[in-house]
């Protein structure tokens, strides 16, 4: 156990454990309500928005605005502008779809999984993840739509009676897809703002201009803070977290049916739902990490989100990585054992065919340097550094897509329809321009909503517990 | 409806939860049935001592009713469309292919459960209703929002009289006790 590092009696133990309770601290002590509040409400309601604010804003809202080219071009001319032919008929779309809704998955388990187990770290980083889930999902459920080539098609997936009376059909998993995504989104949406409510009421209470009131005021519906309401709402903010958590899982799972459905070797196998998940958690912490520190940094949120949120962090990211490994692993393993030789051939092409560089950075950057590097605490803790892994990782997750939709497509059974792969400027500037569609929503986001639940942080301070004697007393 | 005028209520604020549980315990065991708790994060105790049962509250059960009319719609859905509507013969798979037929039934009942528990929570609350009374209370969004909890009895209940439930208010030595207006 790293935790054990910090001894008892040293200045690091004064500091994160709490004496009347023996556990670790999850925010800095001397909090109060009122400086939750004044801390979170001050950054939405300010008249002054940050000069740094603008200038992301603006760098990333230009990468928006190339995203808009790169479609309206897209849609102009059609998927032939891209990569995508035989054999790789999937290409960018689909790996950048697989890995934005994976980076999704961490927002929902910090949120709804985290919730369950009672984790209450989660309070302060559950809200600006589920928003990164709902931006993320965001970016990915557009690229199945545009890579069908036929966007204005799109509703064609959908069980809806048109005079046409053509239908969708059931037992293909891509339309499964159609199902799992749309449910997420919904869901990611629905949790998301429930459990806003009881902060936008809040910033509608201390909110100084007219339009603020209003806006506010509408978008928190009266909530007052009844306990009753309160009740409630704990109840149903459960329950959404009941539902989410298989959700998640069936999510990435269902997403995998998309490759292990198919008969290609490197894609029909049944490891593939379980390591989907495991990789699709270990992106989404890592680029919760990429979002959360500068944040911290940079709104002053260090007594918030403290030190002990990242090494918590860092070691889910231990965890999971691990998980991934054991599914290279066993991609490796079965590809021998299972004795079919186009299975191990893929996995010899994956490794040391053409594109053997994409396999062996991916293996850096999801193997090599983490799983190496987080298991000290010291490093954990240390911004810089898990700034740079997050970053690191998010990549490697990047390429272990590349090398499963690609590797896979361009050399199948016969060698006659092998082919190759090289992305064009188009795919590159979708790819980019989502990354700049993501950042906008966020920085939006965290300009006009409360990006640290304040209502979760208030039952997190000693002064929230009801003492004994009032619980008892009968009056006294 | 009657018309609405006159005194709402008499709203206690108070600086610590566990002055406005013993309060709302009080208050509730002297015979006193319309009155509210509103505190700026959920404090539970505040709600048992008021009578509120959440064992018999009915979210969980809307939701599990959704849950599975949303199972039963979409598994209906997907046989009718691939059996009878649209049947397309695919390798010669069978039409009625049930295991297929699980994955948009399971997304599915939890789309339609999580959307019964949210809207049903907001409707057994009685949100949205950008109006209430207590909002008058000239203290109230100072800080039932951020860091006060207020006990308020109310006017329709047959105990209520104006100057004895202040006097009886007091007696809780809460910040203040002041008057709300409809």
């Amino acid at each position: 156990m790293a935790t054990s590092e910090i001894r008892p009696g040293s200045p690091e133990y004064e500091r994160w454990v709490d004496p009347a309770t023996g556990e670790f601290r999850v925010i800095e002590p001397t909090q109060t309500f009122k400086s939750i509040t004044d801390k979170i409400t001050r950054i939405v309601l300010t008249p002054h928005t940050p000069l740094g604010w603008f200038f992301l804003f603006s760098m990333f809202g230009s990468l928006a605005v190339m995203l808009l080219a790169a479609v309206t071009w897209l849609f102009l001319k059609g998927v032939g502008i891209w990569a995508i032919s035989q054999p790789v008929a999937w290409g960018f779309a689909i790996i950048n779809f697989v890995w934005w809704i994976g980076i999704g998955h961490a927002g929902t388990l910090i949120s709804a999984i985290l919730l369950l187990f009672k984790q209450k770290w989660r309070n302060s980083i559950s809200r600006f993840a589920e928003a990164m889930t709902i931006f993320a999902v965001v970016c990915a459920g557009m690229f199945p739509l545009i890579h069908v080539g036929r966007p204005w098609l799109g509703y064609w997936l959908f069980p809806a009676p048109f005079t046409m009376t053509v239908w969708p059909q059931f037992r293909s998993p891509l339309e499964w897809d159609v199902f799992a995504v749309s449910t997420y989104a919904t869901i990611s949406v629905v949790f998301w703002y429930v459990g806003m409510v009881p902060d936008l009421g809040t910033f509608r209470d201390r909110a100084k201009t007219r339009f603020a009131q209003y806006v506010y005021g509408i978008i928190s519906l009266g909530w007052r803070g009844s306990v009753k309401h309160w009740v409630r709402y704990e109840t149903a903010s459960l329950l959404l977290a009941g539902l989410a958590t298989p959700l998640v899982l069936s999510v990435h799972t269902v997403i995998s049916f998309d490759f292990a459905v198919a008969v290609l070797p490197g894609w029909h196998t049944t490891i593939f739902p379980p390591y989907f998940v495991a990789g699709a958690i270990y992106s989404g912490f890592a680029m919760v990490l990429t979002l959360a520190i500068p944040l911290r940094k940079f709104y002053h949120l260090e007594a918030l989100v403290t030190e002990r949120h990242m090494d918590n962090m860092g070691k889910v990211m231990l965890v999971t990585g691990f998980i991934v490994g054991y599914g290279y692993g066993m991609e490796a393993f079965m590809a021998w054992y299972s004795a079919n030789h186009w299975e191990f051939f893929t996995f010899w092409n994956r490794a040391f065919g053409p594109m053997g560089w994409s396999y062996w950075t991916l293996i850096t950057c999801n193997l090599a340097i983490p799983l190496t590097t987080l298991w000290v605490r010291k490093w954990r803790t240390n911004m810089t550094f898990m700034f740079i892994m997050s970053i690191i990782v998010n990549t490697g997750m990047w390429f272990e897509r590349f090398v499963i939709v690609v590797t896979s497509l361009t050399r199948d059974y016969l060698p006659s329809s092998w082919g190759t792969y090289r992305a064009t400027k188009w795919d590159y500037m979708t790819f980019v321009g989502t990354l700049g569609l993501f950042t906008t929503l966020f920085l939006l986001f965290v300009r006009f909503l409360p990006m640290i639940p304040m209502n979760e942080i208030r039952m997190l301070l000693p002064q929230a517990k009801i003492k004994p004697k009032a619980v008892a007393g009968n009056g006294d | 409806m009657p018309p609405r005028e006159g005194t709402y209520g008499l709203l206690a604020e108070f600086d610590d939860p566990g002055d406005l549980v013993r309060a709302a315990r009080q208050s509730y065991q002297d015979g006193w049935r319309r009155m509210d708790c509103y505190s700026p994060y959920p404090v539970e105790e505040a709600a048992e001592a008021i009578g509120f049962d959440r064992t018999r509250d009915r979210v969980p059960l809307v939701t599990l009713i959704g849950g599975l009319m949303g199972l039963t719609a979409m598994f209906l859905l997907e046989t009718w469309i691939n059996t009878l509507a649209y049947p397309i013969d695919i390798a010669g798979r069978p039409l009625y292919s049930w295991p297929a037929f699980v994955v948009p039934a399971y997304e599915w009942t939890i789309l339609w459960a999580g959307l019964s528990a949210a809207f049903c929570m907001f409707a057994l609350n009685g949100l949205p209703s950008l109006y209430h009374p207590v909002f008058n209370a000239p203290n109230f969004r100072n800080g039932a929002t951020v860091d006060k909890f207020f006990l308020c009895l109310e006017a329709l209940d047959p105990k209520f009289d104006l100057i004895e439930a202040r006097k009886y208010l007091e007696g809780f030595h809460p910040l203040s006790v002041v008057e709300v207006e409809y």
